[in-house]
């Protein structure tokens, strides 16, 4: 299925979790944080939330700045 | 600080005693070969978290992770800023390795966030990934001018407050919308000397002052600072302490730069704390009139 993983269009499997595709994106163990269509998603839940048709993945970090 | 007409009669917000300075007069009093920013009795306090270092520094601008490491720890901070961005797979390093290696606090801030709802998402993303709920919440109204929307700005800190977070807002030079943070729970109060990374100073200081003396909560100079005098000249008008980041990241010599806003803040602190003598139209002579020899 296609969902949006940080802005780019992205073809996962129909099972993907969360979890799954942050694994795809980051392998940093800590500081990162995800919203699914707007939502905070806690990293205890992110390997039982799965991932749906159209999805709107953000997987943020942070960066230099300020 | 001295009460002042404009401060507001009842201060709802119940962590505003909590977050006052605390200064001990006694403590001014011995080892004066030792002032300096390491004075243990005179902490910035803000949610009830102790700071000695007065500077608090962003890490946006710097040339490496290097050169930002070496600039931190120049600068003494114990406070710094982060943005949150969509991880990138290709980047190497990461400012958190900085943060950590150095021992210094993270302060996610929401910059590049246009609306309440934004900053607060952002700001909930910060606290999940950074396991922290102090936010510097920034809702900026144009990309030109980077100033704040005090609009978007108050309800994101309503929010934001009612969530939990201990609120540092970056606002504008306005004593009203200043009081309306605090009143609203803000944790400190973080008006801009002149739009971010302009270096242009501080352009108002009559409205630092009239910020400063009504506020029962920090008050941090947030942005606009170009050189050394002008964080020196934020502490003389009393702010508690400065925020500050192009001024030392694009310099040409960044770690030198930090260590001159260090020194800058301390003596600025050391002056106002000091008394300075109040301005005369003519001279008053500093040496004795009697005794001159010849006449």
């Amino acid at each position: 299925m296609k969902v949006i993983v940080n802005g780019e269009p992205r073809e996962v499997p129909d099972d993907a979790t969360v979890a799954s595709v942050v694994e795809s994106v980051t392998d940093a163990p800590s500081g990162v944080a995800v919203a699914l269509n707007a939502e905070i998603v806690r990293r205890a839940d992110w390997a039982a939330t799965t991932m749906r048709e159209a999805d709107r993945l953000e997987v943020l970090t942070a960066v230099q700045g300020g | 600080m001295e009460a002042s007409p404009l401060k507001a009669p009842e201060s709802p917000n119940p962590a505003s005693e909590a977050s006052e300075i605390e200064y001990s007069e006694q403590a001014s009093r011995s080892e004066p070969c030792e002032w300096s920013e390491a004075m243990s009795t005179e902490h910035l306090v803000i949610g009830g978290e102790k700071f000695t270092s007065r500077l608090i520094m962003g890490t946006g601008g710097a040339p490496s992770m290097r050169a930002l490491e070496e600039a931190l720890t120049a600068s003494g901070t114990e406070l710094t800023t982060v943005a949150m961005r969509r991880v990138n797979p290709t980047a190497h390093g990461s400012v958190l390795d900085v943060l950590r290696r150095c021992g210094i606090r993270v302060l996610p801030n929401t910059a590049g966030c246009f609306t309440a709802g934004e900053a607060v998402l952002t700001a909930k993303l910060a606290r999940e990934a950074l396991d922290t709920n102090w936010i510097k919440v920034e809702v900026i109204a144009d990309e030109r001018t980077l100033l704040p929307d005090p609009i978007e700005l108050l309800t994101a800190a309503e929010q934001l407050v009612a969530d939990g977070f201990v609120v540092l807002p970056y606002t504008n030079d306005d004593p009203v919308l200043a009081r309306r943070l605090e009143q609203a729970g803000c944790a400190a109060i973080m008006p801009l000397g002149s739009p971010i990374g302009s270096g242009l100073g501080i352009r108002n200081p009559h409205n630092i002052e009239l910020i400063v003396e009504q506020a029962g909560v920090p008050v941090v100079l947030d942005a606009g600072i170009g050189t050394a005098s002008d964080a020196a000249l934020a502490m003389e008008l009393g702010c508690d302490a400065v925020l500050l980041a192009t001024a030392v990241t694009r310099a040409q010599e960044p770690a030198r730069m930090a260590a001159a806003m260090r020194h800058a803040v301390t003596a600025g602190r050391l002056a106002r704390t000091a008394g300075r003598i109040p301005k005369r139209r003519y001279a008053q002579a500093s040496s004795p009139w009697e005794g001159i020899g010849g006449s």
